[in-house]
């Protein structure tokens, strides 16, 4: 990495903060199996983006963070109301609110895109990611966002392991489950919207989850899973990042997804908990504890013709 | 037909065909599949492509095709594993998706396939990609391939449509009765991969996903019969493809997105006025009841 510029390297440190931050909130989704529930909130916030540019008429990141804020939690709002007033599915009701906003995003960037001085606003870049767009006033907000989840979940760290793990404890010793659920989403909600720039809306979901499950071969512990899954994310950012400033015009997202399932597929694989490898060593070790014990045959499971 | 015809027809075709084959997805509680498939069939159709350096229709549906099969075939491998399926469906697709699209970046590179396509569509390129059928004459490709995909998956359901039937609402029964009930299953995801490759050119990788699962789920808060399901998801469809058209046209703005949209503006009236499951209804039903209990 000799040859990279300064600029290159402000990009690099803070997808660095961004992925270790996405990947601690994504043990979060993981333990509370909302997985999926990230994809829809990222694609949800496409039109909050593109309104908050509208409303401005120039590109200023703050504002359009604030949009995409609000219109992902009003998706993740949607969600809940479809689920608890209709007999629809929580499953289904995340597929309509992704892909309706999703549509509406389109159609107001459409739209934008037409207004004067819109098609150079960098609002595709939203969809797909694009690091190298980056400006550096947009990295520092990235990094002190990231760096502030990063000190929330360090500083409560017994309460969210409580919440995840044993709710009725947590309500029963105080912890109030109202809050932690507002936390909770809060948080899912920040990383997403500081990581959309970079990854983009939809691919962001990936840096979430594919860390977390990665992390989950390793370890047992759910420190342990927290400190890999944060390493893991940093790394599939800063690897992702630096592959796709190497073409012209490749976009960022994609290329720290893909680093990201390489990691998974070396967990899967070699994981020291869970992994293929381990598991296939521990039967075959079962195997030959068993077999001196295997003597009596069974002749109804052998198929043969009873007496 | 004239240009604008032409594309309601084929936005038609895409609301018919999603409605019908949607309105089994979320009975069967998979719409979450529907998302990762619809996102990698795009690798289906780049590989395809990069294969025979050619964007016909009979290669990019065998892609498509394959690389759904792929998807649901992973899927559940990772899950057999220990993965959560929420978590395998996330990690799956992520990554196929991706690698479809940095394949088109550093690969392809040319005006036929590119990314803002696969996110999409390109109807208002549909007309002029014309194809000589005998008896027919000069019509759009896209629209041929719907009209055949709508015969084979409409045939398919209406071929075998008591077994779908026990299928999505009662696996165990299936299964107790003889139904090959994972052979349903895997056929159910060639056909979802089959509809969204059908949509894509149309509509593209995510608004797929409306036009698959939001008119089906409106039909479902309209009634209790699966036949009337299917009729009022494939209904809806068609009337979101409309609506949505007629939106783009005053607004001058992205067909497909908001196709999508009216689809989502459909499921909300459902939401709100259905006699049956309405919140309405509901709320209506519920003060009924309580007025009863009190005299």
């Amino acid at each position: 990495m000799m040859g990279l510029s300064h600029n290159a390297l402000w990009v690099l440190a803070s997808m660095l903060m961004l992925g270790t931050a996405a990947g601690l909130a994504g043990c979060f989704a993981y333990w509370k199996r909302q997985s999926l529930m990230s994809d829809a909130l990222a694609h949800a916030a496409l039109p909050g983006v593109v309104i908050g540019f509208a409303i401005l008429g120039f590109k200023s990141l703050p504002v359009m963070l604030l949009g995409a804020a609000a219109s992902a939690l009003l998706g993740a709002w949607a969600v809940t109301a479809i689920r608890a007033h209709s007999r629809v599915k929580e499953d289904t009701a995340m597929g309509i609110i992704l892909s309706v906003f999703f549509g509406l995003g389109i159609m107001l960037l459409t739209m934008v895109n037409r207004m004067p001085g819109g098609g150079q606003s960098g609002l595709d870049g939203f969809i797909f990611g694009q690091a190298a767009a980056m400006v550096r006033q947009d990295m520092r907000t990235m990094t002190a966002v990231a760096a502030v989840v990063l000190l929330v979940v360090l500083i409560s760290f017994k309460e969210w392991k409580l919440y995840l793990f044993d709710p009725a404890f947590a309500r029963g010793i105080g912890l109030s489950g109202r809050l932690m659920e507002a936390a909770y989403l809060t948080l899912l909600v920040v990383i997403i919207v500081i990581g959309i720039q970079a990854v983009g809306v939809i691919l962001m979901a990936a840096l979430l989850i594919i860390p977390a499950v990665s992390a989950r071969y390793w370890t047992n512990a759910f420190g342990t899973m927290l400190a890999l899954s944060a390493l893991f994310g940093g790394g599939a950012g800063v690897a992702g990042t630096y592959v796709s400033t190497l073409g012209d015009g490749w976009p960022t997202g994609p290329f720290i997804v893909i680093a990201a399932a390489g990691i998974f597929l070396l967990s899967l694989v070699f994981g020291t908990r869970k992994g293929l490898f381990v598991k296939a060593m521990q039967r075959r070790a079962q195997m030959r504890r068993l077999k001196p014990q295997a003597v009596r045959r069974d002749p109804l499971a052998e198929g043969e013709a009873l007496p | 037909m004239s240009y604008d015809g032409w594309i309601l027809l084929t936005a038609s075709l895409v609301g018919l065909v999603c409605g019908l084959v949607g309105a089994l997805l979320i009975l069967r509680r998979m719409a979450m599949m529907a998302d990762a498939i619809s996102h990698s069939v795009l690798l289906g159709i780049v590989i395809a492509y990069l294969v025979t350096r050619e964007l016909s229709g009979a290669h990019m549906l065998l892609g498509a095709a394959a690389a759904g099969l792929l998807t649901a075939v992973l899927v559940q491998w990772l899950h057999a594993r220990g993965v959560q399926q929420e978590a395998s469906i996330g990690i799956v697709f992520t990554t196929l998706f991706a690698i479809g699209v940095v394949l088109i970046a550093t690969q392809v590179g040319n005006a036929h396939l590119d990314v803002q396509h696969a996110l999409m569509g390109e109807i208002t390129f549909i007309p002029w990609e014309t194809t000589r059928v005998p008896g027919l004459g000069e019509i759009p490709e896209s629209v041929l391939t719907l009209l055949i995909v709508l015969l084979v998956v409409g045939g398919l359901i209406a071929a075998f449509y008591k077994a779908w039937k026990i299928t999505s609402f009662d696996p165990a029964l299936a299964a107790a009765l003889g139904i090959p009930v994972a052979f349903m299953h895997y056929l159910f995801m060639t056909m979802i991969s089959v509809t969204a490759v059908a949509a894509f050119d149309a509509v593209g990788a995510v608004m797929v996903i409306a036009m698959l699962i939001t008119p089906a789920a409106a039909a479902y808060l309209w009634t209790d019969r699966l036949s009337v399901m299917l009729l009022l998801s494939g209904l809806f469809g068609v009337l979101a493809a409309f609506a949505g058209y007629a939106a783009a046209w005053v607004l001058d703005t992205s067909i497909s997105g908001s196709m999508a949209f009216a689809t989502g503006v459909l499921f909300l009236i459902s939401f709100l006025i259905s006699p049956r499951h309405g919140l309405a209804a509901r709320r209506l039903r519920a003060h009924a009841a309580a007025g009863r209990l009190k005299s």
